[in-house]
């Protein structure tokens, strides 16, 4: 140990050396007590973890970084890990906030296993796991805002107003870029909190609200209006904003918001919810805390969740914590074609979240008072693969069976939500109702009119949202100072 | 914050409050909802609009005491503040000139259909509106719904006042043996009111518009948790509805499904009295 911080002092360190040191994962509470609780899973990293965990960077001396070349926002990952390893946390942390205003989030919720770890050079070689980019960027953003000062100041000089619909991941990035532009912005929020899905969504043990509502602080000390309780397409349309309140631009991250369900008998029973439902009652309602907050939610003994995406687990853990005995995961296809993050599927399974594959439902039977007692699944089994590029599952005959349930959760995606798009004239959609957007600027078919997020590509990750924000508002600008569609 | 600026008791633990909201004031249609959060704390509950007054911005709404957040509701006075007010939400209702109509409000269902009635009639509708309550004097907001129809009909259980007996009685007198030619009904209360004007007009094939009020959260199509089946099919009052076919829509769903929480609400209910009264 000592023989790497004299190495480490002159920044002499071999990639051999280098190469050598272990990842350091993240201590985290047991499974067998977060289970139970809605704290955060992982502690996070000590200075010491994060110093060691940096040094596994071998600093890659090409222009742009493979790490940078799969992060949807551009952070300038090898700077900000070097940074680290000379210790100087809070330089760190201002390196990443030079295009990511959301640090803390991303460090937690980003798929980097997909991103930014999978293309790490380091990773890359048969024996070494890639340099743990996302804990260290949660590192620092923590230590940030524990010794540093947040703080940004601008000023709002370009004399224009600019209007984001929806405080979700993309419309804060929107927002934050915006704003340091010198634009005046405003965040026009549909519910009584900003945030998105990171507040209603995204459960406390995974994203801790207080960590959210700080991040999202630094956003209003930097100027950034918030409106809240504003439904656009209801209170005020964007002709409105564009046309009588003053604002030059309008970008629309209204997200993809409105639940898809099975379609099949007895799905209006009671103790079957969509997994928007189940995670608003507990996240943004916070029924969690039953003696201090009035939002209900059923606490029983086994809760099915129809799906395998983030968001099934999210709610199979929710449903764990909450009380239910038994939780588990249906899905109709098999392990393999799980779209949930590895490290997510790992947790629900730490905490025994059991997983049953090729399991499709096909009707939820009630009691007399339409309260859902129990549903019915056949088994499957894979054929040739379909659109998504995943084998196509099929049902097999005389399969059927019945399992009790005292709830379930369908979480098999969302649809684009009508509210926006309906009451905005000129804007075109795409079949399924998304918002056509230009995939580099977020220009819409409709003047001055800007999209991005969920709302054009149906549901995907916070950070895509993010990365679809941040082309947005350089767009944006563009158009705000030289007046050309 | 939202704060009261008016603020009525109307009897049988129904409260009228003026709210100053300007920007849902200015935009509401008759038909459509606001949800409010008394506070920060507190659950989103969806309330029809009765009146709007764009020129001092504010919204009025009915709201009966049945529950805690009812309950925290009923204790606020002009001058204090709702933590949350969003809105106005839903699809307004069709107002066309469809002829005659009739618009049945029961209960605090009355303060609903008030601006639909009033709306219908301007377009040049024969408004023959249909109001109920136990006992004359519970009968809610008569002198807006005299004006606001061509004729006033008045049901009261005891008698007291109009015909006695439930507004059902007096609509199957009005479209039965009066054989009065309609070619709408609307009608806005409780459930099974609802449901028993529906099954009323079913066989006259009259249209109904019921307006539908199942268990809310954001209001915005975002969580589902308000789905009712109409047609067998699926929808959302909140951004389908709150109106549909009343013919279509399956009552006995929506009553069980307005019933989940009970228990939770009645042991929330009893546990603010009990704090209340106890300091």
């Amino acid at each position: 140990m000592d023989e790497v911080k004299n190495l480490n002092k002159d920044n002499s360190l071999d990639v051999k050396a280098r190469l050598k040191i272990k990842r350091h994962e993240m201590a985290s509470q047991p499974p067998e007590e977060r289970r139970r609780n809605f704290k955060e899973v992982p502690y996070g990293y000590s200075p010491e973890e994060a110093m060691e965990e940096a040094k596994r960077c071998i600093q890659c001396k090409s222009e742009v970084p493979e790490c940078v070349k799969g992060c949807p926002v551009n952070i300038d990952i090898l700077g900000f890990i070097n940074l680290i390893e000379k210790g100087d946390f809070l330089a760190a942390a201002k390196k990443i906030k030079e295009t990511n205003s959301l640090p803390a989030i991303c460090g937690r919720v980003c798929p980097q296993e997909d991103q930014c770890e999978k293309l790490c050079v380091v990773g890359r070689r048969k024996d070494t796991p890639p340099v743990a980019i996302g804990n260290l960027e949660r590192f620092v953003a923590d230590y940030e805002a524990k010794y540093g000062d947040t703080r940004i100041t601008v000023k709002a000089d370009k004399g224009k107003k600019v209007a984001v619909i929806g405080g979700g991941p993309a419309g804060l990035t929107v927002a934050g870029d915006l704003c340091k532009m010198g634009y005046s912005v405003s965040i026009f929020e549909g519910l009584h909190a900003i945030g998105g899905v990171l507040m209603y969504g995204i459960p406390e043990f995974r994203l801790p609200k207080e960590i959210l509502l700080r991040e999202l602080k630094v956003l209003e000390d930097m100027g950034v209006e918030i409106f809240t309780n504003v439904v656009i397409g209801k209170t005020f349309t964007i002709d409105e904003l564009l046309e009588k309140k003053g604002y030059s631009a309008v970008f629309i991250g209204t997200g993809a918001g409105t639940p898809k369900f099975l379609n099949i008998p007895g799905e209006e029973l009671n103790g079957v919810y969509s997994a928007n439902e189940f995670l608003t009652r507990v996240n943004l309602m916070r029924a969690y805390n039953q003696s201090e907050y009035d939002t209900p939610i059923k606490r029983d003994k086994t809760l099915v969740v129809f799906g395998a995406g983030n968001t099934a687990m999210d709610a199979v853990r929710t449903g764990l914590r909450l009380g239910y005995e038994d939780a588990r995961i249906f899905y109709r296809r098999s392990r393999k074609e799980m779209t949930a993050r590895l490290e997510e599927v790992h947790h629900a399974e730490e905490e025994g979240i059991k997983f049953e594959f090729l399991i499709n439902p096909v009707r939820f039977i009630g009691d007399e008072n339409q309260n859902v007692t129990a549903v019915e699944c056949q088994r499957m089994e894979l054929g040739e693969p379909d659109e998504s590029g995943r084998r196509r599952p099929i049902p097999i005959k005389g399969s059927e069976f019945i399992t009790n349930i005292g709830a379930a959760v369908i979480a098999i995606g969302t649809n684009a939500n009508p509210i926006v798009p309906k009451s905005t004239p000129g804007m075109d959609l795409n079949k399924w109702g998304y918002i056509i957007a230009d995939e580099n600027t977020g220009r819409t078919t409709k003047r001055g009119v800007f999209a991005g997020g969920d709302i054009v590509t149906g549901a995907a990750t916070v950070i895509l949202a993010m990365g679809a924000g941040k082309k947005a508002a350089v767009s944006i600008d563009e158009y705000l100072r030289t007046g050309t569609w | 914050m939202y704060e009261i600026v008016g603020r009525k008791s109307m009897g049988e633990g129904i409260n009228l409050y003026n709210i100053l909201a300007p920007d849902i004031a200015s935009k509401a249609l008759p038909g459509q909802f606001i949800i409010l959060r008394v506070y920060e704390k507190g659950e989103r509950i969806p309330i029809t609009i009765a009146k709007t007054d764009k020129n001092d911005g504010t919204v009025t709404i009915l709201v009966q005491t049945l529950g805690k957040t009812t309950h925290m509701l009923s204790e606020l006075n002009v001058g204090d503040s709702l933590a949350d007010v969003v809105g106005p939400l839903g699809i307004p209702t069709e107002i066309l000139k469809f002829g005659t109509v009739v618009c049945i409000g029961g209960g605090f269902g009355i303060a609903a259909i008030y601006p639909i009635a009033r709306a219908l009639k301007e377009s040049g509708n024969k408004v023959i509106s249909i109001i109920g309550a136990r006992s004359k004097n519970l009968l809610l907001m008569e002198d807006e719904m005299r004006e606001a129809s061509t004729e006033l009909l008045v049901a009261t259980n005891d008698g007291s006042y109009g015909t006695k007996g439930i507004v059902t009685d007096v609509l199957k007198e009005l479209i039965y043996d009066k054989k009065e030619p309609v070619d709408r009904v609307i009608a806005i209360g409780p459930v099974i009111m609802m449901k028993a004007v529906s099954d009323l007009t079913r066989d006259k094939s009259i249209k109904t518009i019921v307006s539908l009020n199942p268990i809310m959260i954001d209001g915005t199509g975002m969580c589902g948790a308000c789905r009712v089946l109409v047609d067998k099919k699926t929808k959302f009052a909140c951004v389908d509805g709150p109106d549909f076919d009343g013919h279509l829509v399956d009552f006995d769903n929506l009553m069980n499904r307005l019933k989940f929480y009970k228990e939770e609400e009645k042991a929330s209910y009893e546990c603010h009295i009990k704090e209340h009264h106890h300091g």
